[in-house]
């Protein structure tokens, strides 16, 4: 699939919604317990975990791959870990900015 | 990416976490969301273009934004405190726009297509909304009138892509802890009251709103309300100071950090308030309208370090504006476009997701990005980035580019001076001359030779000041901008 930065996706696995943050240049898989996300609004049946990609999706988190080419916010939470072409996701650990605000 | 987002997530995850107190009413994240909704259902019902909000800070003002947000049309604060005609030429500039506004309505809003702004948040029903369905991310989200100090305002515009990068790129979603409180009291048209909000409420800490600033109202509420956060603007930490004058200490242990941006801070100001909130963590941000906010950070180590030093070059940095936010970038250039090095001063351009450098109708971004911010500034070679001030401000004289914070440092620098300006008039000989005005403290003896000495002592004859004038007080913004145009004309005028 082609991701572009400010697309939400949902997981046909689970309660997960993400929105892109930062999209690579070239089309990945995307997946959420094993199955590719599918578009927010679209009508898709749902599957359930596969083995081995178990693990939750955490509301407000910022997944990322290792080389920083992809990034997800998680919007809404559930379970089935995120992964690109079968490379799991981490999540993204910011380092606090004071608060300015 | 479209800013409503932020709404579904605190709607879930933050729900009956209070959001926002003003005038002693708490509403949490759920029904904030729920009104919004609400809000964004009604702007979309009546086909309005844009939604105008007239008024101070206020639950509406959350609702009536992400509202607007979620119809995908611009919300448009305008400052209450202008003039009629000034206000009428804005509220004309968008014709047919939903007005929100406090007490009286202006004389311009229709009935059907503007409303009180409590009678406004009253009537909108929370039973059954829900989130209105994503708008293009391009969207304008806000248009923001600038301060205009040195033109008429124009109106910035920000998308929705803009507020979003800062707002991901500074704040961890529900980052802050439940005990978190920030007081508020920048205006709905100033950048750093949106910023402010946005921020707030991503990271789960609840704001309060002062109406109207005072200082001792805002110790009131600090120490009361265990505030742990605030924001305020120069001339309001100017107050707070002098309100403390016989203090040793402001007796706030509840807050933990304090920050302030929005004009230059006076360091005599700065070095009494952190004395006097010995315990606060303090944070200088420096934004433009067109930044979408915060670009630039001096921290509360930062600020310590800088103090507690006497070392020249570490104390100097309690006059920078820190180090660049995360996905931002700076350039120095000369006046010809050629990029500077390290440590000279010229024109401050910046790069970025958060950065939108457009007015309506016209984009000021260069090809590759670059926004040229038109202030002056440096930055040393630890990336700390210092403002001089605004490039228009630059005086001119024989030739030499001399920029009047330096001299106003040293002028505020006496012990009998509150407030000071430098400014050029225009002179046959110099093409420019330097006027300085200052405001003399209570009971202050000085004069203007003594003051021209001083200058002349610490920097060069060539900046000092050909005359200084005693003025009770000096022309700013309500947040604190000094009105330099204003200066200049009184002075040519007198």
């Amino acid at each position: 699939m082609e991701l572009k930065a400010g697309t939400q996706l949902k997981s046909v696995v689970g309660t997960t919604e993400v929105v892109v943050i930062r999209a690579p240049d070239h089309p990945v898989t995307l997946t959420s317990g094993g199955a590719p996300l599918v578009g927010r609004d679209e009508d898709v049946p749902t599957g359930e975990v596969q083995a081995g990609s178990e693990g939750s999706v955490l509301l407000g988190k910022r997944y990322v791959d290792a080389a920083g080419s992809v990034e997800v916010l998680c919007t809404k939470p559930g379970d089935g870990a995120l992964a690109i072409d079968g490379e799991p996701l981490e999540v993204k650990s910011a380092k606090p900015l004071p608060s300015s605000d | 990416m479209y800013l409503g987002l932020i709404l579904d997530m605190t709607h879930d995850g933050l729900g009956d976490r209070s959001a926002v107190t003003i005038d002693g009413r708490t509403v949490d994240h759920a029904e904030l969301a729920e009104r919004s909704w609400a809000a964004s259902a009604r702007f979309l019902e009546l086909g309005v273009p844009s939604v105008v909000y007239l008024g101070t800070n206020h639950i509406a003002f959350p609702v009536a934004l992400f509202g607007a947000a979620g119809a995908g049309i611009p919300f448009i604060p305008l400052n209450y405190r202008l003039g009629a005609d000034q206000l009428a030429t804005q509220l004309d500039a968008h014709p047919g726009s939903f007005v929100i506004y406090e007490g009286e309505p202006p004389v311009s809003a229709t009935p059907g297509r503007s409303a009180e702004r409590q009678a406004f948040v009253d009537s909108l029903d929370t039973v059954g909304a829900e989130p209105p369905s994503p708008p293009d991310p391009d969207a304008t989200c806000l248009l923001l009138y600038t301060s205009g100090t040195t033109a008429a305002p124009k109106a910035a515009v920000l998308r929705h892509r803009h507020l979003m990068s800062y707002l991901l790129g500074t704040v961890e979603f529900a980052g802050a802890d439940e005990d978190e409180v920030s007081l508020v009291s920048v205006p709905p048209y100033h950048v750093a009251g949106v910023a402010n909000l946005l921020s707030n409420l991503y990271a789960g800490r609840r704001i309060i709103y002062i109406d109207r600033f005072d200082p001792q109202v805002w110790l009131g509420i600090v120490r009361d309300e265990k505030v742990t956060q605030a924001m305020v603007v120069p001339t309001m930490l100017a107050q707070i100071v002098d309100h403390l004058r016989e203090a040793d200490d402001a007796d706030t242990p509840s807050l933990r950090t304090l920050s302030y941006g929005g004009a230059r801070m006076p360091e005599p100001v700065l070095h009494r308030a952190l004395e006097l909130f010995s315990t606060t963590g303090f944070v200088n941000a420096y934004g433009l309208t067109e930044t979408s906010s915060t670009i630039a950070l001096l921290g509360p180590d930062e600020h310590r370090a800088a103090f507690d030093s006497d070392d020249p070059v570490a104390r100097a940095r309690l006059g920078s504006v820190g180090r660049l936010v995360p996905g931002v970038e700076i350039e120095v250039r000369d006046d010809g476009g050629g990029v500077l090095e390290v440590g000279r001063p010229g024109l401050v351009f910046l790069r970025g997701d958060q950065i939108s450098g457009e007015y309506a109708g016209v984009a000021l971004l260069e090809e590759d990005g670059w926004f040229p911010t038109r202030d002056r500034g440096w930055i040393d070679e630890d990336g700390y980035v210092f403002i001089e001030g605004r490039a228009d401000d630059t005086i001119i004289r024989g030739g030499e580019n001399i920029a009047p914070a330096e001299i106003e440092d040293v002028l505020l620098s006496h012990d009998g001076i509150v407030d000071a300006v430098v400014v050029g008039l225009p002179d046959d000989q110099w093409g420019q001359r330097l006027v300085a005005v200052v405001v003399p403290g209570e009971g202050a003896a000085t004069d203007a030779e003594e003051l021209r000495a001083l200058v002349r002592a610490r920097l060069r004859s060539s900046k000092t000041p050909e005359a200084v004038e005693f003025w009770p007080e000096l022309p700013r913004t309500d947040t604190g901008k000094l009105l330099r145009r204003v200066v200049v004309s009184r002075l040519s005028g007198a």
